[in-house]
């Protein structure tokens, strides 16, 4: 139950260091992807309809350009050149072919038409001559005004073509010249803007009429296109479509995911649009920012992975220091049980201490008036109740020189008898301690044997709780060997910093389920009245104050050995001594 | 020897006192007892008393206080300590400080009564030599009169 407790704690905490670590990673790359995939988005896009602005300007002032210069020609032509000249076939036909000699194929014909709409002269491929363009919509405009360009029509040879036509004074009326200009060449002029792969361009009449020849089909009706400019540019501050002049800028508009860029020709009769696909338009940004999404991906999977692997460590880390600190805590409540317990010993055999002596003294007393209650007795002729009374009283003693040893050994556990340190040789109290254990060993059929060592280094001890250290071990010993007899090794080491002080005997040995209990106050396992469980704990008690270790290993059938580790005085620890 | 030996017991602890000195007296020994410091003190001024069996820990004046004041007053005087506890510290010191020996509660009475004989015999010694040396030197100034 406290197993799964803890492992829900330490998985929650896994999550939650995990969680925390992806939203603190996360968040900002979150907020840079969005705010710099924004900005390098709008940037971009400013960036790449600039540059078709740029292109579409370039080409539209080229066709203006081109226009004009033809009207121009025919200006300068219509002007220079005599009416009778104009009005001759012949001379007109001379004129076309030294055009068409200096300019290229750009002129197909010429014609000049007289104020009633009757073709006079006529030179070219067609078969023109004397047709009458009276009805025709563009004499109409060129009669109204000096010079004309017309709109792409079909007209009287039945091919797509626009003319430009200049007026020419002629007596009271007028003449009018005019010129039929190549509609592919003009188209070729046109298909020459071409970015990417789906950018193209065209020409569109205010009737949205195309003025070029188109290889492609638009994905909108060239009304649409118009309309859809023009509703956009009401807003814009380029001002109205309808309402711009031929110095008016480039504006764009994105319909369904095709780009729309219009510019105004001929003075706003005809418009430059160029038409592309968005997804073509902005293909690098595109990429970019799949790029991008990739890259974000990639570092999300990462700081998963990092957020999993490092709570999991962490964690692992925190699992073990707590176990860890739970372990220290136990020692330190094993501890304090210790101390604690020292006090109510120390305080017990105080308080009891003196009435057993009392006690001890009043059964003294009664043996002491034994003699006269003898006499008293044998006159009553009870002499049996003498024999009674003085077992009484000798079990009383008995009793209460148990009582004695206990409370002793409850006040040596508390804080040993004599704790004052000074400079010890352990093989000195070893030979005491020897010299008065050695008849009890031969009582007990055990041979004792001593191995000190020559070269030990003097260690900082009381001599007296050393000796109760090595008593107990050996009496230990000697218990548990008992009956049987056997041997009982003492040894002296020296290890490095350490006199180590082996006390090994061929006993039953301790079953390994009480080993780790041994050194408990309290803990025995000698019959009820024989052992009072604080032998080891005292050892353990006063090895542990002068900084040692004890230590136990047993194999049951085979013995046991205690061994106590005492460390040789310091150089640092001199003026130390003394120190209780 | 014993009937010649004039003991003081001190002890606060009346029934222990009681016993202790009924226990002593039936044994021959001529004896006292007082229940503090205090009270030895004002006895040892008033009476000859060879040996003094001193209790540590008593209220008021304790055991190691009464046994300096006795060795300032008294140094003739042989104390042996009574420990009610183990702290063998207090007896050491009891003994640096002049006692003759200490005893643990509860102790053997033939023990005890060992220990009051020898200290009354160390006493005994002790007077003799200091008689001895008096009379020596009364010798040498009756010399010195003829």
């Amino acid at each position: 139950m406290m197993k799964n407790n803890e492992d829900t704690y330490y998985k929650s905490l896994r999550r939650t260091i995990a969680l925390i670590i992806v939203a603190v990673s996360l968040f900002p790359l979150f907020l840079l992807a969005a705010v710099a995939g924004y900005r390098f988005h709008t940037s971009y896009r400013g960036k790449v309809i600039s540059h078709l602005q740029e292109i579409v300007e370039k080409h539209a002032r080229q066709i203006d350009q081109f226009l004009l210069e033809k009207l121009a020609e025919i200006q300068t032509l219509a002007t220079i050149t005599p009416v009778e000249e104009l009005t001759s076939s012949a001379s007109l036909a001379e004129i076309l072919y030294s055009f068409q000699k200096s300019f290229g194929g750009v002129y197909v014909d010429f014609g000049c038409v007289d104020s009633s709409g009757y073709q006079v002269a006529y030179a070219g491929p067609f078969h023109l001559a004397r047709a009458n363009y009276a009805k025709a919509e563009w004499f109409k405009k060129a009669s109204a005004q000096p010079y004309f360009i017309s709109d792409v029509f079909l007209g009287l040879r039945g091919l797509p073509h626009f003319i430009v036509a200049v007026q020419v004074p002629y007596k009271d009326s007028f003449l009018i010249l005019r010129a039929t200009i190549n509609f592919l060449g003009f188209t070729r002029l046109v298909e020459s803007v071409r970015v990417g792969e789906t950018g193209r361009a065209f020409i569109l009449n205010r009737q949205g009429e195309y003025q070029t020849a188109v290889s492609f089909q638009p994905k909108l009706e060239p009304k649409q296109i118009l309309e859809s400019l023009a509703s956009k540019s009401a807003d814009a501050p380029s001002g109205s479509l309808r309402a711009v002049n031929g110095a008016s800028s480039v504006i764009y508009k994105e319909i369904d995911g095709t780009l729309y860029l219009a510019r105004p020709l001929k003075k706003g009769d005809w418009f430059l649009i160029y038409e592309q696909n968005s997804r073509d338009a902005f293909s690098e940004l595109y990429s970019a920012r799949r790029f991008s999404i990739a890259l974000v991906a990639l570092s999300i999977i990462t700081v998963i992975f990092i957020a999993w692997a490092l709570s999991y460590k962490v964690v692992g880390r925190i699992e073990q220091v707590d176990r860890e600190k739970e372990m220290l805590s136990e020692q330190v409540i094993q501890t304090g049980k210790l101390a604690s317990l020292g006090e109510l010993a120390a305080g017990v055999a105080h308080e009891i201490n003196n009435p057993i002596a009392i006690m001890v003294e009043e059964a003294g007393w009664i043996e002491d008036l034994l003699p006269d209650i003898q006499a008293v007795a044998q006159s009553a002729g009870r002499e049996d109740l003498i024999t009674e009374i003085a077992n009484t009283v000798h079990q009383i003693k008995t009793q209460g020189a148990r009582c004695k040893d206990i409370t002793q050994k409850l006040l040596s556990f508390a804080r040993g008898s004599d704790a004052r340190v000074q400079e010890v040789n352990v093989n000195d109290v070893i030979e005491d301690v020897v010299g008065v254990i050695s008849q009890k060993a031969k009582y007990d059929r055990v041979t004792l044997k001593v191995e000190c060592s020559n070269g030990l280094k003097p260690v900082f001890a009381s001599p007296s709780e050393l000796q109760q250290v090595l008593l107990n071990l050996i009496n230990n010993s000697l218990d548990a060997m008992d009956a049987q007899g056997g041997d009982l090794i003492v040894r002296t080491a020296q290890e490095n910093g350490w006199v180590v002080i082996t006390v090994a005997d061929t006993g039953p040995g301790i079953p390994e389920s009480v080993l780790p209990r041994i050194f408990d106050p309290f803990f025995t396992t000698k019959p009820v009245g024989k052992g009072t469980g604080l032998g080891l704990s005292i050892c353990y008690g006063i090895v542990k104050r002068l900084g040692g270790e004890i230590t136990v290993d047993s194999v049951v059938g085979q013995g046991t050995t205690f061994k106590v580790y005492l460390p040789v005085i310091q150089e640092k620890r001199e003026g130390d001594n003394g120190g209780e | 020897m014993i009937e010649s030996i004039k003991l003081l017991v001190v002890d606060d602890e009346l029934d222990f006192l009681e016993t202790l000195m009924k226990r002593l007296r039936k044994r021959g020994v001529h004896v006292q007892g007082v229940k503090s410091g205090e009270e030895a003190l004002e006895c040892l001024g008033r009476e000859p008393i060879d040996v003094v069996i001193l209790d540590v820990k008593m209220p008021g004046m304790d055991g190691l206080e009464t046994l300096k004041a006795i060795k300032a007053k008294h140094p003739l005087v042989e104390v042996i300590m009574l420990t009610g506890h183990a702290n063998v510290e207090t007896a050491v010191t009891g003994m640096e400080l002049g006692a003759f020996d200490y005893l643990m509660k509860p102790m053997d009475i033939d023990e005890l009564l060992y220990k009051v004989q020898d200290a009354y015999q160390k006493k005994m010694l002790h007077e003799t030599r200091i008689a001895l040396r008096r009379k020596i030197a009364e010798g040498g100034n009756e010399d010195e009169d003829k």
